[in-house]
């Protein structure tokens, strides 16, 4: 008994070494995690790192420019541009990766069914995922944002409603090729039901390459719910958002460019992290 | 297909419709059969934007101190009061005869009319940032592909992580802020007189919308090149004497022309998309400002509107595009 | 012999990663000589042809060579089909060639390219409607091919596999028409193929390679028929029941 456990630890210890140098060996990989790790420190850490409260107001220091004081100076009402630029990558990060959570299940799940079992299933998912392929991405997030209510709950149910496509279209390519392999087929005339096919055989196949869609989709999701707080659909003030921090800025591009400049850099942080570690992540999956 | 059914005559008895199609011409009827399903989809989904709202639209409209008349009578305007078929019926009828989606609740003019009158400057914006992103793609990914592993060319596989994250209102922001603000060389926002002033107040939009698609394009007309580049009717003609630039020219950029049409037949959506945000960064009276003057007034029908002609706009571009690229090659031109 | 008119003179050719390809590769041809370089795939037939006439692939370099040409080169590849621009009618691209060689106008170009058409006993149809590569069958395109070749009035042909691609019987009929031209034409040959016997037809001398070197040399007739390295010995009798040279066809 014993030496069976041991063996298996050590296996595992094996398996994460072996994990741990795949991530080493793979520059973009390791450099995204990194950058990520950092922003999600710095996201948690939040009220360590600033002495100030993202809604402090202090009317006697408005619109100042960078100091040692105020590090990225203060906004319009004198709240610290750093501090809420850090508290807005808590509320931004965490709808980011709430709402991907949905779409990323069905869309995998509709994609290995339409690829899985083509005919009929497919057409409906084709036509479904074509009709709202019509509809420019962000015409149809500010529409249905709106109807849905301003706010955290249209940007989930928004993305409820258009988030799955992605998935679905990659998957559904991915899972017809493997529908046409030998051990697929092997499988079924082995008597195992679709289901249980898909759900141990398929899935692992697929998962990978979802992951990777996983990881650009996921930026596309924070612009999106960026650009929806600075057309004032989105979150709504005064909780700290990348998005309507840019667009109070805007007033005042003349004299205090960086109110809008800096949270949009924040916003171009996150976006190269993830893309970085998807880019590895496909690499890896590649090389395999 | 005309010849078809006059020399075959005798085959009228095998009739339904895929016994009478060349099966040359049976894609045309595929996609027009798509195109025509995902168009009624699109005007399924339009007709339930107004009804996907939790409570009452009405209410939506008339704000929460509004009299249970005033309610009801807006029901009935919108046609709420309807059995749910019905109002589909009323809908699509309205839809073919007058190709708007009802008249606006606030300005009380058909949203055609209103639609039409902002159209022009949108499509022009459209246009340029189009022209604009092809032009410079194709130079940036000419010079890629002939110099493979060089400064430009790792700069132009690393440009998409980087601007995957910039948020193209921001783009835009910015640009205002060194080209506008700073060095004055556009002006801040707004429309000019005149086409030239049109043109030159568009031009920093134009550049804005062009931007956020440019680096997925020039990635992969990039790796087009490559493949043409290294293909061996390249080599053939390299050794048979052609210059290179001739070469690069007559037959390359030709050669990786189509795949970059389908590109940007996919890619309309997202243009369209982003140009109404730009244009709302811009102060750009167009499609983009109606839409969002519809979103504060909570005007149900022009919003409708405006997601129906944009999805059918798009809907038509990928259809004639899909016809133009198998125009455009011949292996496939004989099939039309 | 006469004077060379190519000369080899230790080509070595290597990857950028370093990976030996070709090394010290060296051979001279006379005017109006055809050399054949047999070998199996990856043995650097291919790319000993394509330095000569300076198209390697991208990532390939020359570590050192010394190539001597006294004459204009010219080459006919693998696949006839893909070695024709898909979207260009094929007399159009025939043109092209005959009016940056032969520094023509484009109407006279034209009409030279029909005399090729004819040369190469293609049919007439092809001067009358714009045609695609893609509508010719594959013998059609080598044809076109060859015929591009020959615009560029070379004095060495480079000929790669040119009949590996294609059909049995209209292997020989390319073959014949490659050697007619040659005796119309005169120009010199180097003809690289894994196919002994084809070798054997058209070529008077003969290097045999093996991983980027050749391993053996001679007159064809002595090299086959008296082989001396392992390598060439097993070559002929995995190849071939032996071809029987009293009979063989005097084309």
């Amino acid at each position: 008994m014993k030496s069976i456990q041991l063996d298996t630890q050590l296996q595992e210890n094996r398996k994460g070494k072996s994990l741990l140098k795949k991530v080493l060996n793979t520059p973009p990989l390791l450099w995204g995690g990194m950058m990520f790790a950092l922003l999600i420190g710095v996201a948690v850490f939040a009220p360590v790192i600033s002495p100030y409260q993202p809604s402090h107001q202090n009317l006697f220091a408005i619109l100042q420019p960078p100091s040692t004081k105020h590090w990225l100076g203060t906004d319009q009402l004198g709240r610290d541009l750093f501090t809420r630029v850090i508290y807005a990558a808590r509320t931004d990060l965490s709808i980011m990766v709430l709402a991907e959570v949905i779409p990323f299940c069905t869309g995998v799940f509709l994609g290995m069914l339409a690829g899985y079992y083509g005919k009929w299933i497919d057409t409906l998912i084709t036509l479904i995922t074509d009709t709202l392929i019509a509809f420019p991405f962000y015409l149809i997030v500010i529409i249905v944002a709106f109807a849905s209510g301003a706010g955290q709950k249209g940007i989930y149910i928004t993305f409820i409603l258009v988030g799955w496509i992605v998935y679905a279209r990659v998957i559904k390519g991915l899972s017809a090729s493997f529908r046409k392999q030998e051990w697929i087929a092997a499988a079924q005339t082995l008597g195992i039901p679709g289901v249980k096919i898909i759900l141990r055989h398929l899935l692992p196949n697929v998962l990978p390459q979802a992951v990777v869609v996983l990881m650009t989709d996921m930026v596309g999701l924070l612009v999106a719910i960026v650009t929806l707080g600075y057309l004032g659909i989105g979150i709504a003030p005064p909780t700290p958002d990348w998005g309507t921090m840019i667009s109070d800025g805007q007033s005042f591009i003349a004299t205090a460019w960086w109110l809008s400049a800096v949270p949009g850099c924040a916003v171009v942080y996150t976006g190269i992290a993830l893309s970085l570690v998807g880019d590895g992540l496909a690499d890896i999956w590649r090389r395999k | 297909m005309i010849k078809l059914s006059a020399t075959g005559g005798r085959f009228k008895k095998l009739s339904g419709l895929s016994a009478k199609i060349a099966p040359s011409h049976r894609w045309l009827v595929r996609a027009l059969i798509r195109a025509v399903s995902v168009v009624f989809c699109v005007v399924v989904a339009v007709f339930f934007i107004i009804r996907i709202v939790p409570g009452d639209p009405a209410k939506m409209i008339l704000g929460q101190y509004a009299t249970p008349q005033a309610i009801e009578s807006m029901h009935h305007r919108l046609g709420l009061d309807l059995p749910i078929w019905e109002q589909f019926i009323r809908f699509v009828q309205n839809l073919v005869t007058h190709g708007d989606t009802g008249t606006s609740i606030v300005l009380g003019t058909s949203t055609r009319t209103l639609i039409a009158e902002r159209a022009p400057v949108t499509l022009l914006l459209i246009a340029m940032a189009s022209l604009l992103a092809i032009i410079v793609s194709i130079v940036l990914a000419t010079v890629a592909a002939t110099h493979k592993n060089g400064v430009l060319d790792h700069l132009i596989r690393i440009l998409p992580t980087v601007t995957l994250g910039m948020p193209i209102f921001w783009v835009g922001l910015l640009l205002i802020i060194f080209l506008s603000v700073r060095l004055r060389w556009f002006p801040v926002g707004g429309v000019g007189q005149g086409l030239g002033g049109m043109l030159y107040s568009l031009m920093l939009p134009a550049i804005t919308v062009a931007f956020a698609h440019i680096p997925t394009l020039v990635r992969s007309l990039r790796t087009q090149m490559l493949e043409v580049l290294e293909s061996d009717f390249v080599v053939t003609l390299k050794a048979a004497g052609i210059p290179n630039r001739v070469i690069l020219v007559k037959h390359v950029l030709r050669n990786s022309a189509l795949p970059a049409l389908m590109l940007l037949g996919v890619n309309i959506s997202y243009l369209i998309g982003g140009t109404l945000v730009v244009e709302q960064v811009f102060g750009i009276e167009g499609i983009g400002s109606l839409l969002f003057s519809a979103i504060s007034n909570r005007d149900f029908p022009i919003i409708q509107g405006i997601a129906l002609y944009c999805a059918i706009s798009v809907e038509i571009i990928s259809f004639l595009v899909e016809i133009a690229s198998r125009f455009l090659d011949p292996r496939t031109k004989g099939e039309l | 012999m006469m004077a060379p008119i190519l000369e080899v003179e230790k080509l070595s050719l290597a990857t950028r990663s370093k990976k030996k390809l070709v090394s010290n590769v060296s051979f001279t041809i006379g005017r109006g000589e055809s050399m054949g370089l047999v070998g199996e795939s990856g043995s650097g037939k291919s790319l000993t042809l394509r330095s000569i006439i300076g198209l390697l692939p991208p990532g390939i370099e020359q570590v050192s060579a010394n190539i001597r040409c006294s004459g204009r080169c010219a080459m006919i590849f693998q696949d006839p089909i893909g070695a024709l621009d898909p979207l260009c009618p094929v007399v159009g691209q025939l043109a092209e060639v005959v009016a940056y060689n032969q520094k023509v106008s484009r109407k006279a170009s034209r009409k030279i390219a029909f005399e090729l058409l004819d040369m190469l006993g293609l049919p007439a149809s092809l001067k009358q409607k714009d045609r695609y590569p893609h509508q010719l069958s594959g013998g059609q395109c080598q044809r076109i091919v060859i015929a591009m070749a020959l615009a560029c009035k070379p004095d060495i042909l480079l000929c790669d596999e040119p009949t590996t691609a294609l059909d049995v019987t209209v292997q020989h009929q390319i073959l014949e028409i490659i050697t007619r031209l040659q005796k119309e034409l005169g120009f010199a040959m180097v003809f690289v193929t894994h196919n002994l016997a084809i070798v054997s037809s058209m070529c008077s001398r003969l290097c045999v390679m093996k991983e980027g070197q050749i391993i053996e040399r001679g007159d064809t007739l002595t090299l086959l028929q008296n082989p001396q390295n392992p390598y060439t010995q097993r070559l002929i009798s995995s190849v071939l029941p032996v071809p029987d040279f009293e009979r063989r066809p005097v084309l």
